[in-house]
């Protein structure tokens, strides 16, 4: 059934990782990606695979949930993969044509295939350990500061939390609609893409037109409810961030040594 | 008999962790112009068994005979289905989409195949058979109607298919007392114009019980009780372990039963009751 | 002062772009609104009863005349947060009214708008949603309920801001009978504790349990009384097209009859002891 669709592929459990403070998890995040263009040959990636290792051991992801998280973007992979192959300069390894596979370029290939998986693995974690509702109120946290210099970080964060809230919705109605529809005998699925595009119509219209309709009694509600922005609001689950928060944010620093330390060639010496 | 279901049975999400048994083994007949009712439980599988007699969804076992031939079968085509059969869903005012009445109505007829001309001969046909003027709304846009009015408009994008059965399912969830009742009447209307027959979903016992002449009583995916209404609403101490409830003369007639007033229990609408209790309080001075 | 709500000839009118006239939705209405009662609203759809609530909401503001809120006047603009707080409202849709994906969260929501501090809202949260029977439900998302659960955390959510009054808009309309009982024990639970309840509803059946029924009928209030009163004007109240509780249409029928029977029965059990009365 389309209600059970997961959202934000969030995996639920309740490992160390997922108690963790979601401010902490999004800043963890961007060090990461950070790291990973830091990282100037393969040697640097063994710090990243054992602490990418660690985590997922640590949150109880299956390691083939996240895979399969990859299949979406499996063909920029494989365009990264190629581009680098065939565009870089050097030793001559095999010619097909006037496409030459150099020593370097497979290099560079390699390298920047596994780049890419990992950036996608490390990012796509932050949402599977992390419950969409705290992500947005780490992002709300984390942008207040910038507040002041006009970034709507409340209003932002309450977009979200709407979205969050009314994707399951509107999922079913357009379920419903297209059923609907069905049973007057449209036809969704037969012909070319323009005769298809014009076959929607019957089904974007009542959805465009349920959307507004639920903007507009949730409008009122909120503000019968005393919705009046972020400024006088106050949270029930106040962000406090516990030990193990700051145990978090030493791994992490930890980390980024080590990533340095190995990108200045210090690490390299060592092996 | 029209339509014949044997041993309909129906799995959500089958092999998924969440998989859920949504009909079991159902099987029932309708025959040509009978008006049957279905009640139930919220969740007890009477929106997955009418959305199975549409073809909307395929069943995991068991067969749907319409005259005979079985709609589950691979090679029968939707739009036969359709034609045969029309599905009107709750709240139907929602699946509107086209600039006028006309149009909307038009959708379904045309989308069977039919010329422009049959398809508008229709529209006017059964815009009036709903109970519209067609002269005064056919080129408004379907958007500017009242809820009532509006939900009129959407049946009459099923009924403009000329179904042989039609189905509504709660046609009249969320309206005020005026437009039930009159949603009700326009059913009445078209069962005895088009001749077809109603298969009514509806949790008011007293609507079931007034038009039905057979009702289908739905619980947890399975066909607990089927029979006329008075045969049904006898069995109230089993109704009540459903959840489900009794038409208020019923239930007004076995009060009095059970506070040891003789009176007949087999009363289904408010004009039996007004007869019933007009018995027994003059009885005395005749 | 023992009035929650004083309603002074309000007019409330708007434009539409088909007509030159502007339509009255509301049109001189004066109520007063006892504290601690139960009202029911009832009148056809766009009979003004939707408007009417809206105004004491201060979602909508009077054309002329004035609205009273505890004494607040709803077109008072610094008074708009404590006229809202004071009286609550629960509308008609149980999907679209709940902003948060989490059942604890958007029971939440008021309390935090209205600037609780934290330890204060959780425990309110988790008060209300007792009083609604469904602190089991909290970490649930609202998707996943049923009609009369998601009306139960719309309740919680307005219980939570602590109100004096709570008008609900048609709280039972899209519920199936299941739903619609739990919803209306709910608001019974609630009266009994003090609160003030404003219903507008369509059931008659839940209108005859009010202290007061009030029907309204092209903007202006028709009928005012308790549910005897009201509803022993069966005729009256049938050719505004609007139904009549069972009983009191069957009472309607028998007395057209000649038969003597009490018009102030409005109930079934009333039915069912005065024929018991009268037979034995």
């Amino acid at each position: 059934m389309i209600r059970d669709i997961t959202l934000g592929q969030f995996y639920p459990g309740n490992s160390w990782i997922h108690r963790l403070d979601a401010r902490i998890k999004i800043i963890w995040t961007f060090v990461y990606i950070i790291s990973l263009f830091l990282i100037q040959s393969f040697w640097g990636y063994i710090p990243v695979l054992v602490t990418l290792g660690l985590i997922i051991g640590v949150s109880g992801v299956p390691l083939k949930f996240i895979l399969k998280g990859l299949k979406p973007i499996f063909l920029i992979i494989v365009f990264t993969f190629t581009v680098n192959m065939f565009m870089t300069k050097g030793t001559p390894l095999i010619e097909i044509g006037f496409l030459t596979i150099t020593e370097e370029g497979l290099y560079n290939a390699a390298f920047m295939g596994t780049r890419l998986v990992l950036l996608i693995i490390g990012s796509s974690l932050l949402t599977l350990v992390t419950k969409p509702i705290n992500l947005t109120d780490g992002i709300e946290k984390l942008l207040s500061p910038w507040q002041k210099l006009g970034l709507p970080a409340h209003e932002l964060a309450m977009m979200m939390t709407i979205a969050l809230r009314f994707i399951p919705t509107l999922l079913e109605e357009t379920d419903k609609i297209m059923k609907a529809q069905m049973a007057r005998g449209a036809d969704f699925e037969s012909g070319n893409i323009l005769n298809r595009a014009k076959s929607l119509i019957p089904l974007l219209v009542p959805l465009f037109i349920s959307a507004f309709r639920i903007a507009q009694d949730l409008a009122m509600a909120m503000e019968a409810r005393c919705y009046r922005g972020g400024s006088h609001r106050t949270r029930m689950n106040g962000m406090k961030l516990k030990k193990k928060d700051g145990a978090a944010v030493i791994l992490m620093l930890l980390y980024l040594a080590v990533v340095i330390s190995q990108a200045q060639g210090l690490f390299g010496r060592f092996i | 008999m029209q339509i014949e279901v044997k041993n309909l049975t129906h799995i959500y999400s089958e092999g998924m962790p969440y998989e859920t048994v949504a009909l079991t083994d159902i099987s029932f007949e309708i025959d040509k112009g009978e008006f049957v009712g279905i009640i139930g439980h919220t969740g007890s599988g009477k929106s997955t068994l009418i959305q199975h007699l549409n073809g909307l969804i395929k069943p995991k076992s068991g067969s749907i005979l319409i005259d005979g031939v079985d709609i589950t079968g691979k090679d029968v085509k939707m739009r036969d289905i359709r034609r045969q059969i029309g599905l009107v869903f709750q709240y139907p005012e929602y699946q509107l989409f086209e600039e006028t009445v006309h149009k909307d109505v038009a959708f379904g007829p045309l989308n069977l195949g039919l010329t422009q001309e049959e398809a508008d001969n229709r529209v006017v046909e059964a815009i009036r058979l709903v109970g519209l003027s067609y002269d005064e709304i056919a080129d408004r846009s379907p958007f500017e109607l009242s809820g009532g009015q509006k939900r009129r408009v959407a049946i009459a994008g099923v009924i403009a298919m000329k179904p042989q059965i039609l189905i509504l399912d709660e046609p009249t969830a969320g309206l005020d007392p005026k437009a039930h009742g009159d949603i009700l009447q326009m059913i009445e209307r078209i069962h005895e114009v088009q001749q077809n027959s109603i298969i009514l979903v509806s949790h008011n016992m007293g609507d079931i019980a007034k038009l039905a002449d057979k009702v289908l009583v739905m619980d947890r995916g399975k066909l607990a009780l089927t029979g006329t209404p008075a045969e049904v609403f006898r069995q109230s101490d089993l109704l009540e372990s459903l959840g489900l409830g009794l038409p208020p003369a019923t239930f007004m007639m076995r009060v009095l039963e059970s506070k040891g007033i003789q009176v007949s229990t087999d009363i289904l609408t408010i004009e039996g009751a007004e007869e019933e209790l007009y018995r027994i309080l003059t009885r005395g001075k005749n | 002062m023992n009035n929650m709500i004083r309603i002074d000839d309000l007019v409330f009118e708007y434009k539409r772009e088909d007509q030159l006239e502007p339509v009255h939705a509301v049109n001189h209405v004066s109520l007063e609104i006892e504290r601690g009662s139960f009202t029911a609203i009832i009148g056809k759809n766009g009979s003004g009863k939707s408007t009417l609530a809206k105004n004491i909401n201060a979602l909508l503001l009077p054309s002329s005349g004035a609205v009273y809120v505890k004494g607040f006047n709803t077109a008072d603009e610094d008074k708009l947060w404590d006229i809202r707080q004071t009286a609550g409202m629960v509308f008609q849709n149980p999907d679209n009214q709940l902003v948060s994906s989490i059942v604890e969260d958007d029971v939440a929501f008021g309390p935090e708008n209205l600037g609780v501090e934290p330890e204060e809202i959780r425990k309110r949260v988790d008060d209300s949603l007792y009083s609604v029977n469904m602190y089991e439900e909290r970490k649930k998302a609202p998707h996943l309920l049923s009609g009369g659960q998601k009306q139960r955390i719309a309740i919680a959510g307005v219980i939570a801001m602590h109100p004096e009054c709570i008008i609900l808009d048609e709280p039972t309309a899209m519920l199936d009978p299941h739903g619609r009982n739990e919803v209306m024990e709910i608001i019974h639970t609630l009266h009994r504790e003090g609160i003030t309840i404003l219903l507008i509803t369509h059931f008659m059946e839940e209108a005859a349990k009010a202290d007061r029924v009030i029907i309204m009928d092209e903007g202006k209030v028709v009928l005012d009384g308790t549910p005897a009163e009201v509803f022993g004007h069966a005729e009256e109240i049938k050719a505004l097209s609007l139904d009549v509780p069972f009983a009191v249409d069957l009472v309607y029928r028998l007395r057209k009859r000649g038969v003597k029977i009490p018009e102030s029965i409005i109930s079934t059990e009333e039915m069912v002891d005065y024929i018991v009365c009268k037979l034995k």
